[in-house]
């Protein structure tokens, strides 16, 4: 199990890092990192926190992008091309197949991040020649990111076990823009009382939570985060993750393949 | 034991998108294919040939009945070690090279990495591939890729080979080596179920073939009876329309092209035929035994409406 | 060997054992989510803008800035609805929220409305900054001078908030130039230069904004001011009342029904609610529940502050 598992991760690993359109996000994502020390130095007296917001929400838009547009061709394209077929007809059972296509694109979104934090901090040391103690917590942003990535990447999967890669990336991303405005969405819901309130809230509580995951513009001044958020914040999005990913397995599970 | 037996194996989908309308993609199919038979399964496009293979290979699943393979309910995943499946007209991940691909479905059916290496190479070889184990798929022609899928269906050394038109997308000498490949496959004591609407190719490898019509079996049986049935016939052919009336009395048909006549008639008329031709002055040109081909049954097959079952 | 029977049960088993996974995870993740929520809500999101600021959102609005102004005034009302249900006494995001949406979108009247009135008023029935409520309406005003309900809100907020009668003759009198505007306001402006009775200016204000607004909570909001200041006119009677009662008796009162008697009063008295007014031994009056009475100034328990000043005590 943990084998075939792990070789369809590794598979789905392979065949993002041999799509050039992977790199060319992540050379556009550095692209802007590097903008943001132009744009800090043509303001004044906030070139790092420039370079922070900018930076960082490059890596998270660009992150999201990547999960994505990988995440809903993950079972879609396998269907389509039907090189699902020869996967199924071995001794691989359904549920493995969705889990090693998740892991595989986290696997890639964790590499993708890595690449891109190299590219962040080394524009921040250039910038600021030194690192302070409160910038550990950028490491807090960024791990959050890549937590929304996980998210995303499991959402994206769910869609993409049942709908057309189109469609899957619609709702991929309005679920995404909803989510970055869940809690709005939940005060909203919150003030309905009642049986009609039920849906809404039901509703706000089922779409993902991203706006406690960005963190950006806090650690931006040098805030720090609470132990107790990036535990919570972690288990949310493993959860979140995994009852996304065990959808799409459910759903998966009963499909007929055309 | 059986390699594959299937009990009422059908399949209706719902088609249309507002009005769902059934659509029998395969009436229930009961038939057994005994191991180390190599089994044609016959049938024009559109007939339930690639429907059966997907019921079996647990793609799709059954509207109703069931089935066994090697001896095993066909869901059971670990019936799958011992099963290889070429789709038709196989598409791969072309990023990859021919060896990746295949030491990925080797991993994914349990192969330890020292076997893997082994059989990649030997695999390789046996499809005709030896050099090109590291190209990209993605490079590959059609025909090459049918070698490819050839070679995943078998890199786990299966008992039993599903082979969904192996034949198709091949040049003459491609068709050829898949040909002895199928052949040394059953040499090697392994059960190849493959489709094919080219029936010579069945005529030339199978046991044992099947006839399946708009979703319907319409005939099984071991190759060689199928074409005994057949034989027997002679075409004749002459000069002389005067010995015309003569022979459709006898109750042949005839198809007269000015004054040259040929007909087809049974061997135990061939005498009267003759004589009669000769009462009129007609000039005989040839006689022709008629060789039976698959073909015949297949066609006779697909018109025939009732459900006939010879074993 | 499995048999048939069996793999049903395996395949039943592995959608029972994803379907249970699936609940037990998101239900955990809710109940995660409500801790987190916990955490954020009064600290870090509550108080924190998206984007403070208005010019760059604009920007990344990318031409859909109504529609986003249109967002960032339903957080506008969220957020002081919910710090309303709090009794809260401070009201720090209100007045940025509603400048992020007047920025977007400088013709969402409403907005100017609706958000003066919460800026303006005393906590915890608003933000208790008439200055910011009043530099809100002057820039919608700015961006929308034809629209004389600004004018209006404008004179309203100088004479009941800041009790600048002056000044809020000069708005009306703006506001009556503009064409179509109300003929009330010509009115207003007139009774603001008089200087006329206060309670009855402010009756008259309020009056207005009662029957020409259609929304229901600015008419409710009005309705609430109207009893108040009803409360106010009623309170210095009736303790007027009882210290007549005294000096022709020289005791105090007991209770409603000895005025009456007395000729004084014609009947028990009633707050506009309905609710009998107290009468205190030393003859001071009261409202039953000054709770559901705001922005009274009078028939206040004695060390209860008003809640509003709507109109200055006469001196």
């Amino acid at each position: 199990m943990i084998n075939r598992i792990s070789a369809i991760s590794f598979n789905t690993f392979r065949e993002a890092v041999r799509d050039r359109v992977l790199y060319n996000l992540i050379f556009f994502a550095l692209l802007l990192v590097a903008a943001a020390l132009l744009f800090g130095q043509i303001s004044i007296g906030i070139e790092r926190i420039v370079l922070i917001n900018l930076g960082l929400t490059a890596v998270s838009i660009f992150g999201i992008v990547i999960a994505i547009f990988i995440g809903i061709g993950l079972v879609s394209k396998e269907m389509d091309k039907r090189t699902l077929y020869t996967v199924l007809a071995r001794p691989v059972r359904r549920w493995e197949f969705i889990l090693g296509k998740f892991f595989g694109l986290v696997g890639t979104l964790v590499v993708n991040t890595i690449f891109m934090a190299i590219g962040f901090f080394a524009a921040l040391l250039y910038l600021v020649h030194h690192f302070q103690r409160s910038d550990t917590y950028l490491l807090v942003a960024i791990y959050f990111i890549v937590l929304q990535f996980v998210i995303v990447t499991a959402v994206a999967l769910l869609f993409s076990s049942f709908s057309s890669p189109l469609l899957s990336a619609v709702f991929a991303f309005a679920l995404y823009i909803i989510g970055t405005f869940a809690e709005d969405l939940r005060a909203f819901a919150a003030l309905a009382h009642g049986p009609a309130g039920w849906i809404p809230t039901a509703a706000a509580y089922l779409v993902p939570n991203f706006s406690a995951l960005n963190v950006i513009s806090s650690v931006a001044h040098g805030e720090s985060v609470a132990r107790t958020l990036i535990a919570y914040n972690t288990g949310y999005a493993l959860l979140y993750a995994a009852a996304a990913t065990s959808a799409a397995a459910l759903i998966f599970e009963h499909r007929n393949l055309k | 034991m059986a390699a594959i037996e299937t009990f009422a194996l059908g399949k209706t989908y719902l088609a249309g998108f507002l009005r769902k309308r059934p659509k029998i993609a395969l009436k229930p199919l009961t038939l057994t294919v005994p191991e180390g038979e190599v089994f044609g399964y016959l049938g024009p496009n559109g007939a339930g040939k690639t429907t059966t293979l997907k019921l079996l290979m647990g793609l799709v699943f059954p509207s109703g009945g069931s089935a066994k393979i090697l001896g095993r309910d066909w869901r059971d995943p670990a019936v799958r070690v011992n099963i290889g499946f070429l789709p038709e007209q196989p598409y791969f991940y072309d990023y990859l090279t021919a060896s990746e691909l295949l030491d990925y479905y080797a991993q994914l059916s349990g192969l330890a990495a020292s076997q893997r290496r082994r059989r990649i190479g030997e695999m390789l070889a046996r499809v005709g591939l030896p050099e090109a184990g590291h190209t990209q798929l993605r490079k590959f022609s059609k025909g090459m890729l049918q070698r490819v899928g050839i070679a995943q269906a078998i890199i786990h050394d299966p008992k039993l080979i599903f082979l969904d038109e192996p034949m198709s997308g091949l040049d003459p000498i491609g068709r050829r080596e898949v040909r002895d490949l199928i052949q040394s496959l059953k040499d090697e004591g392994k059960t190849v179920f493959f489709s094919t609407h080219i029936l010579s190719d069945a005529e030339a490898l199978c046991d044992r073939v099947a006839v399946l019509h708009k979703g319907e079996l319409r005939g099984i049986g071991v190759v060689q009876d199928l074409l005994a049935r057949f034989s027997g016939n002679v075409e004749i052919i002459w000069d002389g329309a005067a010995a015309l009336p003569a022979l459709q009395a006898l109750g042949c048909e005839c198809h007269p092209t000015g004054e040259t006549i040929r007909a087809v008639l049974a061997q135990d008329q061939l005498d009267a035929a003759i004589d009669a031709i000769r009462r009129a002055h007609g000039r005989l040109m040839s006689i022709t035994p008629v060789r039976a081909s698959l073909e015949d049954y297949f066609l006779e097959k697909l018109n025939d409406t009732p459900v006939e079952v010879a074993r | 060997m499995p048999t048939t029977i069996d793999l049903m049960n395996h395949r039943t088993a592995i959608t029972v054992t994803l379907a249970t996974v699936m609940t037990v995870c998101l239900a955990s993740a809710v109940v995660l989510l409500r801790r987190i929520d916990g955490m954020r809500s009064g600290a870090t999101l509550e108080e924190v803008l998206y984007i403070p600021s208005p010019k760059i959102l604009k920007r990344m609005s990318l031409g859909y800035n109504g529609l986003l102004a249109d967002v960032y005034w339903t957080r506008a009302v969220q957020y002081f609805g919910a710090k309303h249900r709090a009794h809260a006494m401070q009201y720090q995001l209100l007045a940025p929220l509603l400048e992020v949406t007047t920025e977007l979108d400088p013709h969402l009247i409403v907005a100017y409305q609706f958000g003066s009135t919460f800026l303006a008023q005393k906590p915890p029935e608003g933000a208790g900054r008439p200055d910011k409520a009043v530099a809100l309406v002057e820039r919608g005003i700015q961006a929308n001078p034809n629209r004389w309900q600004l004018y209006y809100e404008l004179g309203f907020l100088e004479y009941m908030e800041r009790h600048d009668p002056a000044a809020a003759a000069r708005a009306f009198e703006r506001g009556s130039q503009v064409p179509g505007a109300h003929q009330f306001l010509r009115v207003l402006a007139a009774a603001m230069a008089q200087q006329a009775g206060q309670i009855a200016t402010a009756r008259m204000l309020w009056t207005t904004t009662y029957e020409t607004t259609e929304d229901k909570m600015i008419r409710f909001n009005a309705l609430k001011h109207l009893r108040a200041l009803r409360v106010d006119e009623d309170v210095p009677r009736l303790e007027e009342v009882a210290a007549e009662f005294k000096r022709r008796n020289g005791r105090p009162a007991s209770g409603w029904a000895e005025l009456i008697s007395a000729g004084l009063l014609r009947g028990i008295p009633v707050d506009p609610l309905g609710r009998p007014y107290k009468l205190l031994p030393d003859g001071r009056v009261e409202v039953a529940d000054p709770d559901s009475l705001p922005f009274i100034n009078q028939g206040l328990l004695p060390g209860k502050k008003p809640e509003s000043l709507v109109v200055e005590k006469k001196s």
